[in-house]
């Protein structure tokens, strides 16, 4: 097996008295694709946003290569280039172009050369059918265009580990494609990454494990062809079936 | 064509008695202007804060500012303070000063308003971008609210210069009180210099806000 990328331990999560996870332990391997499902408000987001270190944890541990991941550690800058994210709701930021979107943070967050970093923006662009709109600002781009930019800014920062929270659920059915394909290459060139998606064909293709949330725990950890077609838990039969249409 | 006065202008130095009036409401104005600027950068930013105490005198301050007239403020800070406190404000001190009051109210509720438009994912994106302490303020923030915050001071600012019209009222002899007096010297040789003089007033207040009011048109079409 290939060496453990991200362990979490016992990971708790509570607003006031709300526990939103509850002892969440995952392990997640150099080049392992995880996909997590669930029933909305389970918790996927959160277990994301707590790998980012974007929400305080009340128990357990996240670690990145064994470093730990704390709100407040004073490595959380130097982990969170090692972690790269993209969001549901596009969150490019308007005021920049596309191409300065992209080297912000390679250049004043890691101080690499600007004209290194474009380089390798270009050729980002290129992979994912867009370096014709590096000088566009977001508004002038569709959804689907969008977060494929998002994808190429998170990747420009050589991040170890790439987490991807619903980036389809806000986009018209025409362009979920072309972004599901970036992220279906990018597995294939064996990234590490954990996508939280409601897309269950997706899912089924891309996952080398698949994570099933129900409130707040962690109820299934398989390989996709046992879950889907043999879920263990009631749970996970009740979630799959939603996604089947029948007459009844 | 009608007799509309204007040669009373060109009578002595009364355009430059004009020019040296607006000259005075512009002074006034641009004090009133920089120092609402600074502290209504200041407060907007303050009462973003948690801190309900602040917030609550906040509240009052603004609500205290927009119901009252700026002219009864001007009243008020010119005549009451003379009889209340003693105070022998200048009539241009005291209109600065009131105008300094307003333009903070206004200008802070335009911070304010500017900061909580930006969408909390634009904090957390560029956090999870890895920028800390004050870069994700002076990348993405700052940029943004600055681009939303000047088309809507601009607008402020006109504003303020345009009601600097008031200030003839405590005896500030600015562009409008010295087209008073003009048209008033020349009531008998020239009993229609009004219009011509008026107009002229309207010219130069026109001159004065209209660059202004089309950089705010073009920033505000340029960023949108
Ligand atoms: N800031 C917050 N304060 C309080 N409760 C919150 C907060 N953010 C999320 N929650 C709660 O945490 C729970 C999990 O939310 P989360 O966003 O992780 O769900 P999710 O699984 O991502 O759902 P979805 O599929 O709808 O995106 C929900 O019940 C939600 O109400
Ligand atoms: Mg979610």
């Amino acid at each position: 097996m290939a060496e453990e990328l991200l362990t979490i331990e016992h990971l708790t999560k509570q607003y006031g008295e709300n526990v939103i996870l509850d002892d969440v332990s995952l392990t997640v391997h150099k080049g392992e694709v995880i996909v997590v499902v669930g029933s909305s408000g389970c918790g996927k987001s959160t277990l994301l946003r707590c790998i980012n270190a974007l929400e305080s944890i009340q128990g357990g541990e996240i670690c990145l290569r064994g470093e730990k991941i704390e709100q407040e550690g004073k490595n959380i800058t130097v982990l969170r280039q090692k972690i790269g994210m993209v969001f549901q709701c596009y969150e490019l930021f308007p005021h920049l172009t596309v191409l300065n979107n992209i080297l912000l943070a390679p250049v004043k967050v890691q101080k690499r050369r600007e004209e290194e970093v474009k380089a390798e923006a270009f050729e980002l662009l290129k992979r994912v059918g867009l370096e014709d709109k590096a000088n566009s600002y977001p508004r002038q781009l569709s959804g689907g265009q969008k977060q494929r930019i998002a994808i190429v800014r998170a990747l420009c920062m050589h991040p170890e580990i790439l987490l991807f929270d619903e980036v389809t659920a806000a986009l018209d059915p025409e362009m979920v494609r072309e972004v599901l394909d970036v992220i279906l290459e990018l597995a294939e060139q064996g990234r590490t990454m954990i996508i939280v998606t409601h897309e269950m064909q997706f899912a089924k293709a891309v996952a080398d494990r698949i994570i099933f949330i129900d409130d707040g725990k962690i109820i299934e950890n398989s390989k996709p062809e046992q879950f889907f077609s043999h879920p263990e838990t009631e749970r996970a039969k009740q979630f799959l079936n939603m996604f089947e249409y029948k007459r009844k | 064509m009608p007799d509309l006065g204007i040669e009373v202008l060109l009578k002595g130095n009364n355009l430059m008695r004009l020019l040296a009036g607006l000259g005075v409401a512009l002074k006034i104005s641009l004090i009133a202007i920089g120092l609402s600027i600074l502290l209504g950068i200041l407060i907007g930013m303050l009462v973003n804060g948690k801190n309900p105490i602040i917030k609550g005198i906040y509240r009052v301050y603004l609500e205290f500012i927009r119901i009252m007239p700026q002219l009864v403020l001007l009243f008020l800070v010119y005549f009451g303070t003379t009889r209340a406190f003693g105070w022998d404000l200048s009539g241009e001190t005291a209109a600065v000063f009131v105008f300094t009051l307003w333009g903070t109210a206004e200008m802070s509720d335009l911070v304010r308003g500017a900061l909580i438009s930006i969408p909390k994912h634009q904090y957390e994106s560029s956090e999870a971008l890895g920028l800390h302490r004050s870069q994700p303020y002076f990348y993405v923030i700052i940029p943004q609210t600055v681009r939303r915050l000047l088309p809507l001071s601009i607008n402020l600012i006109t504003r303020m210069i345009k009601t600097t019209s008031l200030i003839l009222m405590i005896g500030v002899v600015e562009v409008l009180k010295v087209a008073q007096q003009i048209i008033e010297a020349n009531r008998m040789s020239s009993p229609n210099a009004a219009f011509g003089i008026y107009l002229t007033v309207f010219l130069l207040y026109f001159i004065a806000c209209w660059p202004i009011s089309r950089l705010a048109a073009y920033l505000e079409k340029r960023w949108r």
